[in-house]
């Protein structure tokens, strides 16, 4: 426990009584260290909020953040860090925003206003109130990348349809397991959906090629035989080929082209061929 | 008991597997399937799988007979109709389901099978049945 409900109810009557000597010179430290990247109006706002809140809270017994009733502080502090987090601004430039309230206090200390006991008293809740701004900066940047991530995955695999009855995918980037089982997914379910017997797997944006991709590009082609359609793997860079090799990695019976053109004039052939093979022979 | 019934479309046989298959209804239908072919003078059978979940050892070893007696009665067998779920469970597994010949959907199937024996029979309807091929294509 940070506070006695005595020390909590002197700090909001001290907040009350400076009200508008706290909230100025509060504002002023936290906008210094922002250096004018937020507007000191909508500073001064997020200041007020605060200050208001630690007022009604305080009056009551703000003894400790994560009580219950210090509920509409941690409120506060929570869309403030979260708004910082969005914003940009770092870890420390967050923080700052509520340490910025133990130099006001000091001042307050310098002109008598306040013992400085109390100070110190005070000091330990701010330092928990810093504490959760940081926790909650931390959980809405790990919320951010979960997302992004996430988009990363939607965005990254599409399937398209190069021809009838002929699916390709354009893979980029690193492959790990969790966006090959996307890509196996979705290609399959496109062959499905689209009754296509063909597909050409492109990994000319894949950086590197080691015995783990292999084994997702394998293990998708397996799949789609199972199904009944056939994969084709383009796009081997020369380095890529030789990695392959090097690695002793065995495509065996797959079909493997230099160029997604290749691959698909391959397929058009296997198809071509047989109709060839029919005018030839309705013309005998 | 349950019985998975085999339809017979031109001289190809489609066997839809709606339920879940126990040893029970995988001998009766190895037997109906035997029968059925050799009644028929059938040269192919799909077997489609659509509406199966989960396809196990059990069912996958089921397929590899049911080609394999269906090859002996010479007609061709083709697995059609497989989830991607359960294609990427099978691989995952190991299990490849080998000498089974497989398309998407039961189209694809037949065409699969018109394709086989055309190829098998290239040779002899490229000479013996060349005014009835000119003839269709007329």
């Amino acid at each position: 426990m940070a506070l006695t409900i005595e020390e909590s109810g002197r700090l909001a009557g001290l907040l009350a009584e400076h009200a508008e000597r706290v909230v100025q010179r509060w504002t002023e430290v936290v906008a210094a260290s922002l250096r004018g990247r937020l507007s000191q109006a909508e500073l001064r706002l997020q200041v007020q909020e605060l200050h208001r809140s630690m007022i009604e809270v305080g009056a009551e017994g703000l003894t400790d953040v994560q009580s219950e009733r210090a509920a509409e502080v941690r409120a506060v502090l929570a869309e403030l860090s979260r708004g910082r987090a969005r914003q940009g601004f770092s870890a420390t430039e967050t923080a700052i925003s509520i340490y910025a309230l133990k130099d006001v206090l000091a001042e307050l200390a310098d002109s008598g206003d306040v013992e400085l006991r109390d100070v110190i008293a005070f000091n330990a809740l701010i330092d928990q109130m810093g504490l959760f701004t940081f926790e909650t900066y931390v959980q809405t940047r790990e919320g951010l990348i979960a997302d992004q991530a996430e988009q990363l995955l939607e965005l990254s695999t599409p399937v398209v349809k190069i021809w009838d009855g002929v699916v390709a995918v354009p893979l980029v980037g690193t492959l790990d397991s969790a966006r090959a089982q996307v890509v196996m997914e979705r290609l399959l379910q496109t062959l499905v959906d689209t009754g296509s017997p063909y597909a050409i797997i492109d990994i000319t944006g894949v950086p590197a090629v080691d015995t783990q991709v292999a084994q997702h590009i394998l293990k998708t082609v397996v799949a789609a035989r199972l199904m009944g359609a056939d994969c084709i793997i383009s796009g081997i860079r020369p380095q890529i080929a030789q990695t392959i090799v090097a690695l002793g990695i065995e495509f065996g019976d797959i079909a493997t082209k230099a160029s997604l053109a290749d691959a698909l004039r391959h397929v058009l052939r296997l198809t071509g061929v047989e109709t060839a093979r029919r005018h030839a022979r309705r013309e005998a | 008991m349950e019985r998975v019934p085999v339809l017979k479309i031109g001289d190809i046989l489609l066997v839809s597997i709606q339920i879940d298959m126990s040893d029970q209804t995988a001998v009766t239908l190895q037997e109906d399937l035997a029968e059925r072919i050799v009644a028929t003078g059938a040269h192919g059978v799909i077997i489609d799988i659509t509406a199966l979940d989960i396809v196990d050892s059990f069912v996958g070893r089921m397929l590899s007979t049911i080609a394999s007696i269906s090859k002996v009665l010479d007609a061709e067998t083709v697995v059609v109709g497989m989830r991607p779920a359960v294609a990427i469970t099978l691989v995952e597994l190991g299990l490849s389901l080998n000498g089974i010949r497989t398309a998407l959907n039961v189209e694809r199937g037949m065409e699969l099978i018109a394709a086989t024996r055309e190829d098998d029979l290239g040779v002899d309807e490229a000479e013996g049945a060349e005014s009835g091929s000119a003839a269709t294509s007329a």
